[in-house]
């Protein structure tokens, strides 16, 4: 199943809204690093909420997804990660070191809108 | 073991079967929201070290019963190049392909009882099990 992407102000938002194959995941990859510049987005949230397995090549394909779109010139919020999901990643030593996380999407924005107008300051 | 089921795992997809399935014995059993996402997460590491090492083999899921307690067995199983440097593979952060390998202490973590069998040539096996907490 194909990631929707929609376009909220200056910023992009994917859903995650099931188990992903590989081929979805990097899919995602692809069209957000485009989209990024098509829309010239300052921010990409990823909202994960209906993911209930994090292993390690998603954790991989999301720190490698939030790196691409930085070189892009924008920033990744990951949201949504549940209390279990998370218990689990840390049991298995996975980690998002340097990406930005969020408990929601609403919180998310907030953190992208904060970010976007200390940069233009 | 009880309730045997097979999967064979030849593709990412099958992956995913194979996490769904292990979450539904899993949900039989008892076993709480916390353990049932640490069964899915711990399936989803094994099957893809079968397709990353060794492009193919089963997970195989059953139920076992120990002095009055109920648990998930998982296996899994391949006939791929094996694991030659075993007490290295089990290492933390240790990585034969970048990002991947890491499973194996990790998923040692997770589980109650781990158990790694590995030819060079012939293949591995991996059995592990967690018992519904009471």
């Amino acid at each position: 199943m194909e990631v929707p992407i929609l376009k909220q102000g200056g910023f992009l938002i994917a859903t995650i809204q099931a188990a992903l194959t590989d081929a979805d995941l990097l899919k995602l990859h692809y069209a957000l690093v485009e989209q990024v510049g098509k829309h010239r987005s300052k921010g990409v949230i990823i909202d994960v909420t209906a993911l209930d397995v994090m292993d390690s090549f998603a954790t991989r394909t999301l720190r490698s997804l939030a790196h691409m779109v930085r070189l892009r010139g924008a920033e990744t919020v990951i949201c949504g990660i549940q209390p279990e999901v998370a218990f689990t990643m840390v049991q298995l030593g996975l980690t998002l070191e340097g990406i930005s996380t969020a408990l929601d999407l609403e919180e998310g924005l907030a953190l992208l809108t904060q970010s976007s107008s200390k940069r233009e300051v | 073991m009880e309730n045997e089921i097979c999967i064979t795992i030849e593709s990412v997809s099958d992956i995913i079967t194979a996490r769904e399935q292990g979450r539904t014995i899993g949900k039989g059993l008892g076993f709480s929201s916390t353990d049932l996402t640490i069964i899915a997460t711990v399936i989803s590491e094994v099957a893809r070290n079968i397709i990353v090492f060794a492009k193919e083999g089963e997970i195989i899921l059953g139920t076992a019963k120990q002095g009055g307690r109920h648990g998930i067995v998982i296996i899994a199983r391949d006939l791929g190049p094996g694991i030659p440097d075993i007490p290295l593979a089990m290492q933390d952060g240790y990585s034969t392909r970048k990002g991947l390998g890491l499973g194996l202490p990790g998923v040692r973590r997770l589980m109650d009882e781990f158990e790694l069998m590995s030819d060079v040539g012939k293949g591995t096996t991996v059995t592990m099990k967690k018992w519904v907490y009471q």
